[in-house]
C-alpha cells in the first residue's frame, strides 16, 4: 500500500467510519463509490459498532518485516452485528486462547513502523473482551 | 460553572512485577518492593505508545462526555514519550477522536506534569468563553535504563480530562502552581534512557514543590485538609505520595482511592491524572477533591474540584480505573519485557 492512499485512508482506519447506502440501507466498510446491491451511488457516513464476532482466523508464524518480533501473532475476519466483516489482527493474546465466535472489541494501535526514522501508521485492531 | 465534563482513562494489559526485574539485576525483590512501596507495573504492547493510549483514554472520556466531539475546539496531549521528536501526536488523536479539523492542537511537554499543564490550559480557555469544550490529555510509555532504579516504575498509562461548562461532572474551584528551575532528571534530544540527579530527586525537587502548590493552593481557597473527601499527589513510587499527603495533613483514607501506583508503576504525565480519575471512580456528589502533580524541571500544578450530582450518572459509562488495573493481565518475564521495550540491540 503506498503512503498517499494510506494517508488519504485514514480517517476511516482511525474510527472505524464506513458508509451506509441512502438507496437500499446496506452498510459498507471500507468505503465504496457505487453500491453493488442496487446501483446506488448515494450514501451516508455510518460508524461500526465497537465490537463484532470472530468468524474464523489464523496464526502466522512468519510476518512481514515490521511483525517479525511479535510472532506469533492472529489475524481473524470479524464480523459487526450489521453485517460488515473486516480483517485484523487480534492483539494482547496468545493464539490458543482464540476461537471462532468470541466476541471482540476495537482498539486503536500501531499497523506498522516503517523503520525507525520513518511514518507510524495507526488504526484498527482487535482485542478479545 | 466550569470544570470537567468527561473523563477517562486507558491502561495497557501487560504488566511485569517488581520482583521478576529485581531478580534479573541480583536485587532482593523484598527490600525493592518495601522501599518503593510498588508490586508490579503496566507494560506497554508492541504497538501501543503515546498516541494509542491518548485515543483509549480520549474515547473514554467522550463516552463519559456524552459530547459531539466536533465541538470540541482544543485538544492537548501532555507527555515526555510522543513518538514522534517532530509531528505532533495531537493531529493524529483529534483525527482519530473526531475532533478535526477546526481544532487547535498542541503537543505539552513538562516531565511528568505535562498531563496537568494541558488541563489547565483547557480549564482556561473554557473558563475565557473562548471555547466551548477542551480536551487534555496525560499519558506516558516512559523508559527506564535497565538495572536503574527508575525500571522498576517507570510504566504506561493514560487519562483525558474535556473541560467544558453545561454538564459539569466535577467543577475546578481553584488552581496553583509552583515552579523553579531544579535539573533533578532529564533527557537530552536524542538520549533513548533519562538521566537523574539520584537522592537529589526528593528534597528540593519533589517534596519542596508538591508542598508548596499544595500549601499555595489551601491558602488561596482558603481552605484545611479536613475540608477533602480525597487527595491525590504525582507519585514516582508508592512512598513519595504517602510522605508528602502526611506532611501536608491529609489521611491515608484520603490518598488510597487515588494511590493506584502499587499495582501501575509511575505512568509520568499520566500518573496524578490517573489517580485523579480512579478518585472520581469512587467519589459522591458534594466530594471536595485535590490533587497536585509534580514535573521534574521541576514544578507542581494544584488543583481543587468539588464533584457534582452528574458524576453518578456518568462513572460507569467508561471502564474504571482499578476494574483495568485488576483484570485481563497479561504478565510478562524479564526477557519478554526487554523484547517489548526494544532493550535488546538488534541487526537491523
Ligand atoms: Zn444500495
Amino acid at each position: 500500500m503506498s503512503s498517499p492512499k494510506i494517508w488519504r485512508q485514514r480517517i476511516e482506519r482511525y474510527r472505524l467510519l464506513g458508509q451506509k447506502c441512502k438507496g437500499c440501507g446496506k452498510v459498507y466498510f471500507p468505503k465504496r463509490l457505487v453500491c453493488p446491491e442496487c446501483g446506488g451511488r448515494d450514501f451516508g457516513e455510518e460508524s461500526m459498532p465497537e465490537t463484532g464476532k470472530i468468524v474464523t482466523y489464523t496464526t502466522v508464524y512468519v510476518g512481514p518485516k515490521f511483525m517479525e518480533n511479535d510472532t506469533p501473532y492472529v489475524v481473524a475476519i470479524i464480523e459487526f452485528a450489521n453485517g460488515v466483516r473486516v480483517t485484523t489482527q487480534v492483539v494482547d493474546v496468545s493464539p490458543e486462547e482464540v476461537s471462532a465466535g468470541k466476541e471482540v472489541k476495537f482498539v486503536f494501535r500501531k499497523l506498522k513502523d516503517e523503520g525507525k526514522t520513518g511514518v507510524i501508521v495507526y488504526g484498527y485492531k482487535a482485542q478479545l473482551v | 460553572m466550569v470544570g470537567i465534563v468527561g473523563y477517562g482513562s486507558y491502561v495497557p494489559r501487560y504488566r511485569i512485577k517488581v520482583e521478576d526485574i529485581a531478580n534479573q539485576w541480583g536485587r532482593d525483590p523484598e527490600v525493592i518492593k518495601r522501599g518503593l512501596m510498588v508490586n508490579e507495573k503496566t507494560v506497554p504492547g508492541t504497538d501501543e505508545d503515546t498516541i494509542t493510549i491518548s485515543v483509549e483514554a480520549g474515547r473514554n472520556a467522550l463516552k463519559r462526555a456524552g459530547i459531539d466531539p466536533r465541538l470540541i475546539g482544543s485538544c492537548y496531549v501532555g507527555s515526555e514519550s510522543h513518538p514522534y521528536a517532530v509531528k505532533p501526536s495531537g493531529t493524529i488523536v483529534a483525527e482519530a477522536l473526531g475532533i478535526t479539523p477546526e481544532v487547535h492542537v498542541a503537543d505539552f511537554e513538562f516531565a511528568c506534569k505535562a498531563g496537568t499543564e494541558a488541563m489547565w490550559v483547557a480549564y482556561n480557555e473554557v473558563k475565557s468563553g473562548e471555547l466551548q469544550y477542551a480536551l487534555a490529555i496525560g499519558t506516558d510509555t516512559s523508559q527506564g535504563a535497565p538495572g536503574d532504579a527508575l525500571e522498576y516504575t517507570a510504566s504506561a498509562g493514560g487519562t483525558a480530562y474535556i473541560f467544558g461548562k453545561e454538564k459539569v461532572v466535577a467543577e475546578v474551584v481553584e488552581t496553583f502552581s509552583y515552579t523553579s528551575d531544579t535539573p533533578d532528571f532529564w533527557r537530552r534530544e536524542g538520549a533513548f534512557y533519562p538521566r537523574h540527579a539520584g537522592r537529589f530527586t526528593g528534597e528540593p525537587a519533589y517534596f519542596k514543590h508538591v508542598y508548596n502548590a499544595g500549601v499555595g493552593i489551601l491558602k488561596k481557597a482558603k481552605m484545611k485538609p479536613e475540608d477533602f473527601a480525597y487527595a491525590v499527589f504525582h507519585m514516582p513510587n508508592g512512598k513519595f505520595p504517602q510522605t508528602i499527603g502526611k506532611k501536608l495533613g491529609f489521611s491515608k483514607e484520603q490518598i488510597e482511592p487515588g494511590w493506584v501506583v502499587p499495582y501501575m508503576g509511575n505512568t509520568y504525565s499520566g500518573s496524578s491524572p490517573t489517580g485523579l480519575s480512579a478518585t472520581f471512580d469512587v467519589s459522591k456528589p458534594g466530594d471536595m477533591v485535590f490533587i497536585v502533580s509534580f514535573g521534574s524541571g521541576a514544578g507542581s500544578d494544584a488543583f481543587i474540584f468539588k464533584v457534582t450530582e452528574r458524576i453518578d450518572e456518568v462513572r460507569n459509562l467508561a471502564p474504571k480505573v482499578r476494574e483495568m488495573l485488576d483484570n485481563n493481565k497479561i504478565y510478562l518475564d524479564y526477557g519478554k519485557y526487554a523484547k517489548f521495550r526494544e532493550k535488546i540491540i538488534l541487526n537491523e
